[in-house]
């Protein structure tokens, strides 16, 4: 044996009989828990110690620990088991884990996921993505320190992530003399904080990592501690709470389809249970039917339950698809597109009030907006303050509008069924994650009146074919001498127009607003809305904007209907931009004197696909606009009744 | 919980993973390194669509040094599950006849392994690649994703991992971003070796312990497994009961001496073993930062 403690995995192993060790080890459940605690509190040294306590450190891997020791490690030469742990090699230098990692141990009874995470202050993203999946949270004190604002933190992290079952683990009991005053005074004050947080199943357990001490052995140092040992709890505990008796929910992954005989829905059932012959329901459709068939796998049977992944076939031929749950015809998940839930937002760019995201919750994508915070949670001190929008690691509170209906349940009742993901539009990233607590009430249930004076009926009054073009590109690009003479032109040819720009807008409208990005988007947002209500009284409607973000051009698009839209790039380089500055602006964004000035610390998106691309270094304004009216007239004219087609 | 085993509730992750990438991508691939991952991933994908077959073909990244072995088992599992197999050998290492001996391991594996698969994957356009890398293998991976984004170019870089919550995989991909899946993310060997054993899941004859001839370089047993095999002068292979805890190129993969010709006596001996699995495979041995820096070069 490489190292004389410890042997969970294999210690019944020696001359015992190999297949029914087999067989019991192929029986052991699972569990997956969270550690929280800072690098101080002993928590890679913990976990180190699962590690090689279960044997799942080898030799080789115990000559580099012994190595890396001797030259990083900070126990004065003897095995540091926190070494095993650090994972890349940038942070192992920093000294200071910056991601979730998974490791992996087992015991005679269990097999174990641990997501580690690390305590330091900004990483609120990462122990948020490591509590998500976990059944129980260890969370670690150091007992020299106490209770502290980041144990504080990391609980509240647990509770609002729906962990019901703590272990608080008392480490360091060593440097106290193993005083089971200093054990009782932590447990006594934890208990309190985190009764009014909603945790109340909380084992507290008196420890060593470094020394072993309850580890896996009861300690001989602490006669006073009857309870059991951590990894004794973390086998025993049961942890299969109440997912079974929820209702049944099976979000439709894929619909499998091999061949004309069989038609199954696949997807892993995220809870309650399913027998042949149930009737379900599918959601949101509503449609009612009935099981016929539960495959797992290859293997067809009588019932199945939450966790497994499964393939059902149904006795009707309804319509589902993926995105779609099969649910209990009895108690079926809720159904809406408006809600109020939990953010918490994950990327280094704000969350913008207003722009539109991808939201994904269970199989489903949907498009979603962000209303303004309502509030954002201090993380530190469980308070309420105002927020305009949330940045890295903020935790609050907003409401949000979905482009479709989509099935919930709340995330208190089903964890899978109440959390969702927001991703943006272009750049794919995963920006912020969400806990749907429940449905709002459309406002009033407001269904547009249909009205007969339409704007199709305005539109033929004066003969034309309502628009919206929207010039985009650098200040000093020439959008607004271009929309000038563009107007004019259309004003000739006797059409009904009107120019939007920064000039009529900035001082009215949006006289409130300044010149960062969330300002920047709640300006076009208002102007992309003015624009939308003109096009609908039939007008050509000019804006000339900057507009630098792809996500508010497009918003600006959805505002009106489809070919109505007309996005015209004026390309003008920067630095010929910036040569011309007509009001003086690069100038005082270079000296400082205007802040997010796009082109000077500001980003542009360029557009992707413009229906006009106009190249300024080579056309003169009255060709641009020339260009522009040619697009207008090869557009499809003004259909009959005058909704254009 | 629920009162479902360890491997019922990895086995239902897994299926849920790759069921989930396949919806969600246009062109997926499944990495078939025929190794005992790659045997697990295949049994998983076949009951994962099932009665259907695994609507994607395996892709084998060929160096023409694998294990005799390995080319017949391969070759007739295909057959039997009746699954559509690209083989590919980077045409520029069978031009120049790259090899671990007169090209040294880290040339060879970069060569036929990294490139030859970046070639593959660009050559059929697939968005999105499984693969059987498992987060108890290497310390660098135990924070991979189970869904990691790669560059255009196959690049790993980690400021662009997405955070994974719950099980909401975020699956969208920039045009010429490619993903790479792991299903087995959470399983670690002896996961692997029980289920092998639980499914009764075919597997190359070389994991189990037999009478091979090796010999002896720098105190890795390596298997003479054909006459391409340079012996040094005083070199003769010699007998032994050796069994593989991985398989790769067989010049590059070092055997064990053991008497486990069964699966459960090969269990039996990995529970009592003290060295780690990836001991046996030469390119980890550089310095401990080493899985890192092939993966952000684009090596599985």
């Amino acid at each position: 044996m490489a190292h004389a403690t410890g042997d969970l995995a294999g210690g019944e192993l020696a001359g015992g009989d190999i297949e029914a060790y087999l067989e019991a080890h192929e029986q052991k459940s699972m569990l997956r828990f969270i550690t929280c605690g800072s690098v101080d509190d002993g928590k890679s040294t913990l976990i180190g110690r699962l590690l090689y306590e279960s044997k799942l450190v080898f030799e080789d891997h115990l000559t580099a620990l012994a190595a890396d020791s001797k030259t990083v490690g900070t126990q004065g030469g003897e095995l540091d088991f926190a070494l095993l742990v650090d994972g890349l090699s940038a942070e192992r230098e920093q000294g200071i884990t910056i991601d979730v990692a998974y490791r992996f141990f087992t015991t005679e009874g269990r097999k174990f996921i641990v997501a580690d995470t690390p305590g330091h202050e900004q990483y609120t993203r990462n122990m948020v993505t490591g509590a998500s999946t976990a059944e129980l949270a260890v969370i670690l004190v150091d007992a020299r320190r106490g209770v502290l604002t980041q144990t504080r933190r990391h609980s509240y992290l647990v509770s609002l992530l729906g962990i019901r079952h703590v272990v608080l683990a008392v480490n360091k009991l060593d440097l106290c003399d193993y005083s089971e005053g200093v054990f009782e005074a932590i447990v006594e004050d934890y208990r309190e904080f985190a009764a009014g947080i909603g945790l109340t199943d909380v084992t507290a357990i008196p420890l060593s990592a470094l020394r072993g001490d309850n580890v896996t052995e009861p300690s001989p140092a602490m006669p006073w501690y009857s309870g059991p040992t951590l990894i004794g709890h973390l086998e025993a505990v049961d942890v299969s709470g109440e997912v079974l008796e929820r209702p049944f929910r099976l979000p439709v992954q894929w619909v499998n389809r091999p061949d004309l005989d069989f038609r199954g829905f696949s997807g892993q059932i995220v809870g309650g249970s399913v027998r042949r012959g149930d009737p379900v329901r599918v959601v949101p459709s509503g449609r009612r039917t009935t099981v016929d068939r539960i495959l797992v796998g290859d293997r067809e049977v009588e019932e199945a339950v939450a966790d497994q992944s499964v393939t059902v076939t149904l006795t009707d031929e309804v319509d589902v698809s993926r995105g779609d749950i099969l649910a209990a015809d009895s108690d079926p998940p809720g159904v809406a597109d408006q809600f109020e839930a939990h953010i918490i937002w994950m990327d280094e760019h704000p969350m913008l009030p207003g722009r539109s995201y991808l939201l994904k919750i269970g199989t489903r994508t949907v498009g979603a907006t962000l209303a303004h915070p309502k509030y954002k949670v201090n993380v530190n001190t469980l308070e309420h303050s105002a927020a305009t929008s949330f940045e890295l690691n903020d935790i609050g509170v907003c409401n949000i509008n979905l482009d479709r209906p989509v099935a919930f349940d709340a995330y208190s009742e089903n964890r899978e069924m109440g959390s969702f993901i927001l991703i943006d539009r272009f750049e794919n990233t995963t920006v912020g994650a969400g806990l749907l607590h429940f449905a709002l009430r459309r406002a009033g249930n407001i269904h547009w009146q249909a009205i007969e004076v339409d704007k199709g009926a305005r539109s033929t009054l004066k003969g034309q074919r309502p628009a919206l073009i929207w010039l985009t590109g650098f200040s000093g690009a020439g959008k607004s001498t271009i929309a000038n003479v563009l107007e004019k032109k259309l004003h000739q040819l006797r059409r009904h127009t009107y120019l939007l720009d920064g000039d009529n807008v900035r001082h009215g409208l949006n006289k409130d607003l300044g010149f960062t990005d969330v300002d920047r988007v709640e300006n076009i947002r208002r102007v992309a809305e003015v624009a939308g209500l003109m096009v609908d009284a039939g007008l050509i409607v000019i804006s000339s904007f900057i507009s630098p973000f792809r996500a508010e051009r497009d918003l600006a698009r959805g505002r009106v209907q489809e070919g109505e839209f007309i996005e015209v790039f004026v390309d003008t380089p920067l630095d010929v931009a910036e040569a011309r500055d007509p009001k003086g602006l690069f100038r005082k964004a270079r000296r400082g004197e205007l802040l997010n000035f796009t082109g000077v610390d500001s980003p542009y998106e360029v557009p992707l696909n413009p229906d006009v691309h106009i190249d300024t270094t080579r056309l003169t304004p009255a060709e641009a606009a020339d260009l522009i009216l040619e697009h207008l007239a090869g557009l499809p004219p003004v259909g009959p009744g005058g909704t254009p087609h | 919980m629920n009162g479902l085993t360890h491997l019922e509730r990895l086995e239902a992750e897994s299926i849920q993973i790759m069921r989930e990438a396949v919806a969600e991508s246009e062109r997926p691939v499944m990495l078939y390194s025929i190794g005992k991952d790659s045997a697990v991933m295949v049994h998983l994908a076949t009951k994962a669509f099932y009665p259907g077959k695994p609507p994607f073909p395996l892709l084998h990244v060929d160096t023409t040094w694998k294990f005799r072995a390995m080319y017949e088992f391969r070759d007739t599992l295909v057959e039997r599950l009746g699954l559509e197999l690209i083989v590919h050998r980077n045409e520029e290492c069978v031009e120049r006849g790259i090899n671990p001996f007169d090209h040294g391991s880290a040339l060879h594996t970069d060569m036929w392994k990294t490139q030859g698969l970046k070639q593959a994957l660009d050559r059929h356009g697939f968005d999105v690649a499984f693969g059987g890398a498992r987060r108890d293998e290497e310390k660098s991976r135990a924070k991979e994703r189970v869904f990691s984004v790669r560059s255009a170019q196959h690049g790993w870089d980690p400021k662009r991992q997405r955070p994974e919550l719950w099980h909401l995989y975020n699956v969208r991909r920039s045009p010429g971003e490619t993903m790479r899946v792991f299903p087995l993310s959470n399983w670690t060997e002896l996961d692997v070796w029980q289920y092998i054993h639980r499914e009764g899941v075919p597997i190359v004859p070389l994991y189990l312990a037999a009478p091979r001839p090796v010999v002896d370089r720098d105190g890795l047993l390596i298997m003479v497994d054909d006459d391409r095999m340079p012996l040094l002068p005083d070199e003769v292979p010699m007998i032994r009961s050796v069994r593989f805890r991985t398989l790769g190129c067989y010049p590059l993969s070092g055997a064990v001496e053991s008497t486990a010709a069964t699966l459960p006596e090969v269990i039996a001996e990995m529970l009592l073993t003290t060295t780690s699995e990836r001991q046996g495979r030469i390119i980890d041995h550089d310095s401990s930062g080493s899985m890192e820096r092939k993966k952000q070069e684009g090596y599985f």
